[in-house]
């Protein structure tokens, strides 16, 4: 089953609006939520995928109804909860405890530049063989995460089931649906796959248009 | 076991509140500097966007090698250009030409190649357009004004993974002989997401 989140191809979300304001952030606020969220993921309390999953979790009424930078603080604090870096109770309050063992993690203002700039690639070594090559058919599984029943997962459900063909093959890189539930990066082979429009949709609009999924090796077994 | 439970409820429910009450918080428990806050603002609001991609873009039309190497390697090449960074890490460039035209989407979340094009647009992260985007291709151009020849095939790229794509739109014609920066100038974010074309200069 999927979450709220997994919306490719869903219909009923009416036109989308090209024009808006040109400001990076139109509000004070987004900006602030986008820069409170980097900057406590700098205390490496968790990893990306456990942060995507943590929005992902909300429920769907609030997923629907807020924005996004909205989403992103609510995942936030449900994060700094979980992991033991606030209580419910100072969230309550809004008093803190003090003395945080985590205080000497802080990102400091002068080392922002450097982080922002080093980022965190996602290609790690591994000892699993890359079993498919450009241009090979292969079929989608059906199920999402195999791990953790509603767990995270990059395979959307739209693209389950389905038989495309190998665009590229992109090395190794780490395995959200492990990653995001502390199971371990579990590195394995990761591609560009290819689907025909007619074979995604009961009605594309042509049916020779593409579109190309990253998809990592699990989730594929030969067509 | 995924957490449904939701401690953000316990915040005050108007947005700015709530993103007040939780800095407020971190700050005072020595977790975060709110000039770090600042500076993280600041640098994608001012130093980091689309002007990056727009570089990249006209250095790639009037430069064959440069183009070559993009394509084969835009992680690198563009990191020659000192364009690197979070959510740029694993970069891809794909090129529009006169049969095929290139989309980019993130259905699941809002993944967008951070360092050269910044910030993703409000639309770029709504419903509409990531629930429609890989379905529709065509009736969401539409709504940006762009339609494309019957014979040009569209390929959507959703980003499902650490990949970020960058579209390397077309050169419009009557540009013969610009400069790489007069060339940059024309460039838009949109046409590097691959919702609009490039128009031709009057």
């Amino acid at each position: 089953m999927s979450r709220v989140h997994d919306m490719g191809g869903r219909f009923g979300d009416g036109a989308i609006d090209p024009n808006e304001p040109d400001e990076v952030f139109p509000q004070d606020w987004h900006g602030r939520a986008l820069a409170l969220t980097l900057a406590a993921g700098g205390l490496g309390q968790w990893n990306l995928d456990i942060s995507r999953h943590a929005r992902e979790c909300l429920s769907p009424k609030d997923y629907a109804r807020f924005g996004y930078y909205e989403k992103w603080i609510a995942g936030l604090t449900d994060l700094l909860v979980e992991n033991g870096v606030l209580t419910q109770e100072e969230l309550i309050t809004l008093t803190p405890a003090p003395n945080s063992p985590l205080q000497e993690r802080k990102m400091l203002a002068e080392y922002v530049a450097k982080i922002l700039a080093s980022g965190g690639p996602a290609d790690r070594p591994s000892d699993i063989p890359a079993l498919f090559t450009v241009g090979q058919q292969v079929t989608t599984r059906v199920h999402g995460n195999t791990l953790v029943d509603g767990g995270h997962t990059r395979l959307p459900s739209y693209a389950r089931g389905k038989t495309g063909w190998i665009i590229a093959h992109h090395g190794t890189h780490v395995f959200p649906d492990s990653n995001a539930h502390r199971l371990g990066e579990a590195p394995q082979p990761l591609y560009s796959v290819g689907f025909y429009a007619r074979d995604l949709w009961d009605t594309a609009e042509n049916p020779e248009d593409e579109v190309v999924l990253d998809l990592w090796q699990s989730y594929l077994e030969p067509a | 076991m995924p957490h449904d439970d939701h401690s953000h409820s316990l915040l005050p429910s108007d947005p700015a509140l709530r993103v007040k009450a939780l800095e407020t918080l971190l700050v005072e428990k020595g977790l975060v500097d709110p000039a770090a806050l600042d500076e993280i603002i600041d640098t994608y609001s001012h130093k980091i966007g689309p002007q990056n991609g727009a570089k990249v873009v006209a250095k790639a039309w009037v430069d064959p090698d440069f183009r070559a190497a993009l394509l084969a390697d835009a992680t690198s090449a563009v990191r020659d250009l000192g364009y690197y960074g979070r959510q740029g890490e694993h970069m891809v460039a794909v090129e529009n030409t006169a049969t095929m035209h290139n989309l980019v989407v993130c259905t699941l979340c809002s993944c967008y190649p951070w360092p050269l094009l910044g910030i993703p647009p409000g639309w770029y992260k709504s419903d509409a357009y990531r629930a429609r985007a890989v379905r529709e291709p065509r009736a969401v151009l539409s709504e940006f004004g762009t339609t494309l020849a019957p014979e040009t095939k569209i390929r959507v790229w959703d980003s499902t993974a650490e990949i970020r794509y960058l579209v390397i739109p077309e050169r419009p014609e009557g540009t013969d002989g610009w400069s790489e920066q007069k060339l940059a100038g024309i460039v838009t974010r949109d046409a590097m997401i691959g919702t609009r074309l490039i128009e031709a200069p009057e």
